[in-house]
């Protein structure tokens, strides 16, 4: 009983101290600091989309790349994720969120690339159901 | 194994570039987590289920966007300079967001209702040029009804403007609540939902412009 009076004594404690605030990185420079990374990057990313400075089958592998850092900057940056201990759980989670994204979309992508091209074409299709 | 080591070893399981032991809050060593950790997390666990939906979107998309019936590809019908300014106008917002983060941070009311409003109405910027964006199609007769890459387009695109369209709604009230309630702590915990929200739509729309649009007009 006492133990848990304690307990909410001390989360009210914390929350009038904390709990409105982001004690951790509520910075400006943090925030200019990924805007100015993510608009570089976006740049970049419009830039390789109508250069034909780079060979035109390595465009989409550049753009992923590109779209992937930019992914990372708005995660540290905005999302605050660290890998500080109070973040090791959102960190574990995005690892499992992130294994099952890549399972949905290129095992999708796989599967039915290969039913495409296992199908036969359009036009000998309907002819075989005449 | 030392005592101290196996001390070491039950704190800090994951050893994530963490020597010694592990005294913070919720691993244990320290003590539960703090609601605002704990809301944090459980918001994250929210939208990483919501990119899994946006996986899917993003599977089909990526199935289907050659099917298309004869009708535009996507070269054909994607507008680079309205896409940039889409980006730049979600950018903005993220941005502002975050400065309304440090506002709450610092209990500024008039700060903060002013980094909302125009959070709010870089979002509405963002909204309105997908709008017309969807209309100018739509009039030509390139609906998502025309062909399955332009159902793939839609739903995708359209989801993620349906979030934003709800991201604007929750914006109003979370500035009412700022206005009527002040910065209690409960309201601190909603808004750093909302901002988690913000800036993950924002992590969407880098992959949606990305490997949709830019990739799009060069295959």
């Amino acid at each position: 009983m006492t133990m848990e009076a304690d307990r909410h004594g001390l989360e009210h404690e914390e929350d009038d101290k904390g709990g409105a605030s982001d004690e951790h990185s509520a910075h400006v420079g943090t925030y200019v600091l990924g805007l100015a990374l993510a608009t570089l990057l976006t740049i970049a990313s419009f830039w390789v989309a109508k250069t034909h400075l780079i060979y035109d089958p390595g465009i989409p592998m550049a753009l992923a790349t590109l779209a992937v850092a930019q992914m990372g900057i708005h995660l540290v940056f905005f999302l605050h994720l660290t890998t500080a201990p109070d973040n090791t759980n959102n960190i574990l989670a995005l690892a499992f969120g992130l294994l099952i994204v890549g399972l949905v979309i290129f095992g999708s992508v796989w599967i039915m690339g290969h039913l495409n091209h296992n199908l036969m074409p359009m036009p000998q299709l309907m002819q075989m159901q005449r | 194994m030392s005592a101290a080591e196996f001390t070491t070893a039950i704190a800090d399981p994951y050893r994530l570039g963490h020597r010694g032991p592990n005294l913070a809050r919720g691993h244990g060593g320290g003590g539960p987590a703090t609601k605002r950790v704990i809301v944090g997390y459980g918001f994250w666990l929210f939208l990483l289920s919501d990119i899994i939906i946006f996986a899917c979107l993003f599977a089909t998309y990526a199935v289907l966007a050659d099917a298309t019936a004869g009708g535009p590809k996507a070269r054909d019908i994607f507008e680079l300079d309205r896409v940039a300014w889409e980006t730049a106008c979600l950018l903005a917002s993220s941005f502002l967001c975050g400065l309304a983060t440090i506002a709450v941070a610092q209990r500024n009311q008039i700060l903060t209702q002013a980094a909302l409003v125009a959070t709010g109405l870089t979002g509405l910027a963002f909204i309105l040029l997908e709008s017309s964006e969807f209309a100018a199609l739509h009039a030509q007769g390139f609906g998502p009804t025309r062909s399955a890459f332009l159902t793939g387009f839609f739903t995708l695109v359209g989801c993620h403007g349906v979030h934003v369209t709800a991201g604007l709604l929750w914006l109003g009230t979370m500035m009412a609540q700022f206005y009527a309630k002040g910065f209690r702590p409960d309201i601190g915990r909603r808004f750093l939902c909302f901002s988690m929200f913000l800036h993950f739509l924002d992590v969407v729309w880098v992959a949606i412009f990305s490997l949709v649009y830019l990739v799009g007009t060069r295959l």
